[in-house]
């Protein structure tokens, strides 16, 4: 029998035929996915920068980068390019010609300190920020203006890989990973591509994102044992753990990808997404909008609840989304939700922010094509509130045809995902 | 005509030329538009400053107002406007099935406490711990949230509801356009049945005119129109603070519920040129070329002012006999990721109006008499990204 290569919707199926990772744990899917089962962690001190005042002295930053100490922009462009170049070249496609859209998941960027300092200290310094205008006016440097554009990431991999038409670069906070996952979808069930690349990066673990983070108790302080530090699920977590890293999805209709002979890794099934609009930082109690992302995530696939088999949590290790997570699954599953493992990569890479979405969908497909889920680690102290399979501390075999993986953002952007292993 | 069409029911805009739709056709439509400019404040860079705005009227609760600076209220003000005017607003079912998308930049930094650092660096070594310990004691976490590029799109969501779903894109003008194609895009396929989409820049702030001044694009020595900044000061760029959200909906969407549209948007075309001059002339001649321009009208042109970008498009657009250029950035400034979105709306205000502009520079932009039937937008990204759309009777 051919394989079906429409939905239930009569809508293309898309396919998966590449991918890239790159976290605090190393650099490609193999070191990741070897970290990841062995249940090591990436998070470590923070030697970037002084930490002296600092309530958050851990991170999971990717330090083995030339550009680890370039600042945020330089970083997040290194990180998405590696994640980009394995995954497109896994795909097949043409490493210089890609041929398809570019949609990229990164912060937000600013000039860095480094050089906001030293085009002070380069200008007459005595008219406050009209000196510092003049500074940069004079010193002339096209790349620090590049690195305030934010356009110029995605401008710069479009041009390398050679991706079709304008990019797009989105931010939609923690869900931004899995928004540009999204997008992708989005336009290949459109007709408008026959392949697409989405991208999430992030490498803007700087003092000052440290601090305003902390400054809205969203960080945990326990520095003690980095390691030991993020712990979703856990009584006593109290915060994420802030981190960097990077991944890449080749997306293409899946008769596409089997007409030209590729290996599928899986299929991209469905999105669902809800905004709340509660508050800033908290999610509406009822835990309505993560409940309405998980939900039309599953009704966008096409499948029912029951089919789904893990769930790759958000799983940030605040207390709050800890909460609602828990909430929102309980209220989609049901009873059932005791017996669906639940885990959170996150406990050992730490929150990658803007790249989280598209990372923990790269560790979803390889957790269905091992069989293999990765643990929730340190969990040693669960909170009785959350009775949840978090597949605590070590890894564990199993048979996964069909993931959900939740990603709840900061300002109220949710984008969950559902992906399978194979077509149906 | 197909019920997915993509029509546009609401219109919110906001520049220095005044509050909303009706206000800016009066303005644009005036003999001779002036512009409002402050030379004085930002010296010796040029503004075109917001109006005076009461908050209040889009943002009823003052703990709203206060958990945002002024980008974020200019774009949620301007939002409640488009859905106000689309007879939307409050309206919780159509709120809560309505998707958004909105282009955004960063907000504001805190200026006095950046400038604290600045200051006290001069005399310290330390700078990493210095940073530390200015910012752990001095940052307002507020701030943070206000400077966030997607808690704009959060504050349409808290303070209008709109919670379909909320997608930020970010990369100055091309944000907006691409803000716009999506959103067609998605409405035309089915995807969305009704989409928030716009932008907001507020360019009043140290910071929002050294993004640009890193790059020498902004002009240092006083108002021109956008089409005569060659031979003045620095890079041509005047910038503007204001805003332009949309209500965009499938006509079967618009009709079932009974409103009128404005305009349709008939299609965008975007890329990405290399910037040298012959390829964004090429890439640019490629573009208008698919908008298919038989009849004389208007092309409303978002051309920022920065010198090549702005004589390519020049170019461009006269070499087609069709096409009566008006340069709304001459009394706007340029609005940066507002820029598409806000010539989208001067054209579809154009084709309800069934009235052309007149010249916005008289020496540069030649007389249209005729009622537009079609009218061109524009957006040639001051740095990179060029975006072009066609809007059309409704």
């Amino acid at each position: 029998m051919a394989v079906k290569t429409t939905d239930s919707f009569g809508r293309p199926l898309v396919a998966v035929t590449g991918m890239g990772l790159v976290t605090s744990l190393g650099q490609g899917k193999k070191d990741n996915w070897a970290a990841l089962t062995s249940g090591r962690s990436g998070i470590h001190r923070i030697t970037r920068f002084p930490t002296d005042h600092l309530a958050a002295t851990i991170a999971g930053t990717v330090d083995f980068l030339p550009q680890s100490s370039q600042g945020a922009s330089a970083l997040t462009y290194a990180l998405a390019d590696l994640a980009a170049e394995e995954a497109i070249a896994e795909s097949g496609f043409s490493v210089t010609d890609f041929g398809g859209p570019l949609f990229l998941a990164a912060p937000p960027v600013e000039l860095d300190w480094h050089h906001r300092l030293r085009l002070f200290a380069q200008s007459d310094r005595e008219r406050g920020w009209r000196s510092l205008l003049d500074a940069a006016r004079d010193a002339n440097e096209r790349e620090r203006f590049d690195e305030c554009q934010f356009a110029t990431i995605a401008d710069r991999l479009s041009d390398k890989y050679g991706t079709r038409g304008m990019p797009i670069t989105l931010s939609t906070a923690c869900a931004s990973g899995a928004t540009a996952i999204q997008l992708g979808v989005e336009a290949i069930r459109r007709g408008e591509c026959e392949r697409a690349l989405a991208i999430g990066s992030d490498g803007s673990a700087t003092a000052e994102a440290l601090i305003r983070f902390s400054l809205l108790s969203a960080l945990t302080t326990q520095n003690e044992v980095p390691e030991k530090a993020s712990k979703p699920f856990s009584k006593d977590r109290s915060g994420f753990v802030l981190a960097e890293g990077a991944a890449a999805l080749v997306l293409e209709p899946l008769e596409a990808a089997l007409a030209r002979g590729a290996d599928v890794l899986g299929i991209m099934l469905g999105c669902g997404e809800k905004a709340d609009d509660f508050h800033r930082t908290r999610s509406k109690p009822d835990g309505s909008p993560a409940i309405g992302a998980v939900r039309a995530a599953i009704a966008d696939a096409g499948i029912s609840v029951e089919e789904v088999d893990y769930v790759n949590a958000h799983g940030t290790s605040t207390p709050e989304n800890d909460k609602m997570e828990h909430l929102s699954l309980s209220t989609v599953f049901g009873e059932r939700i005791r017996n669906i493992p639940v885990s959170s990569n996150k406990s050992m890479i730490g929150h990658t922010l803007s790249a989280a979405g598209a990372i923990e969908a790269v560790v979803s497909f390889l957790t269905m094509r091992e069989g293999v889920i990765p643990p929730t680690i340190n969990y040693e102290i669960p909170d009785p509130a959350i009775e949840l399979d978090v597949v605590p501390n070590v890894k564990r075999e199993a048979d996964v045809k069909v993931v959900l993986s939740n990603s709840f953002g900061f300002g109220g952007q949710n984008t969950c995902l559902v992906m399978a292993r194979e077509a149906r | 005509m197909s019920p997915n069409d993509v029509v546009i029911t609401g219109i919110g805009i906001v520049s220095s030329l005044g509050l909303g739709a009706d206000v800016h056709w009066q303005a644009l439509t005036a003999p001779e538009p002036k512009p409002v400019v402050d030379s004085e404040r930002f010296s010796p860079f040029t503004v075109h400053p917001l109006p005076e705005i009461d908050w209040s009227q889009q943002i009823p609760k003052r703990g709203d107002q206060r958990q945002m600076e002024t980008w974020q209220r200019l774009g949620t003000y301007t939002a409640g406007l488009a859905l106000q005017d689309a007879g939307i607003k409050e309206d919780e079912a159509l709120c809560t099935s309505m998707d958004m998308i909105v282009a955004a930049g960063g907000g504001e930094r805190d200026v006095d406490v950046d400038q604290a650092i600045l200051d006290a660096s001069l005399s310290r070594e330390d700078h990493g711990i210095l940073l530390n310990e200015k910012l752990t004691t001095e940052l307002r976490p507020t701030l943070f949230l206000a400077q966030l590029s997607n808690l704009l799109a959060g504050n349409i969501s808290i303070v209008h509801k709109v919670t379909g779903s909320s997608r930020t894109f970010m990369g100055e003008e091309g944000a907006g356009i691409a803000a716009i194609e999506t959103a067609a895009a998605r409405i035309r396929s089915g995807q969305s049945s009704h989409v928030l989409v716009g932008a907001a820049f507020q360019t009043e702030h140290p910071d929002m005119l050294l993004a640009y001044e890193l790059g020498g694009y902004l002009q240092r020595d006083g108002w021109s129109s956008v089409w005569d900044r060659q031979g003045k000061q620095g890079g041509g760029v005047i910038t503007g603070s204001g805003a332009a959200f949309l209500v965009l909906e499938s006509r079967e969407h618009a009709e079932k519920r009974g409103r009128k549209a404005y305009a349709t948007i008939s299609k965008i075309v975007s890329d990405r040129s290399r910037r040298r001059e012959d390829s964004l002339r090429e890439t640019l001649g490629q573009m208008l070329a698919k908008l298919d321009v038989s009849e004389p009208t208007l092309a409303i042109s978002g051309a920022s002012g920065a010198q090549m970008p702005t004589t390519v498009e020049k170019t461009v657009l006269e070499a087609n006999e069709n096409l009566a250029v008006r340069g709304f950035g001459s009394l706007t400034g340029h609005l940066k990721e507002a820029q598409f979105p806000f010539a989208v709306a001067l054209a579809a205000l154009a084709i309800h109006n069934g009235q052309s502009y007149p010249a916005f520079d008289a020496a540069n932009e030649r007389p249209l008499e005729q009622a537009p039937e079609a009218v061109v937008a524009t957006a040639v990204g001051y740095s990179c990204f060029e975006g072009v759309g066609l809007i059309t009777k409704a």
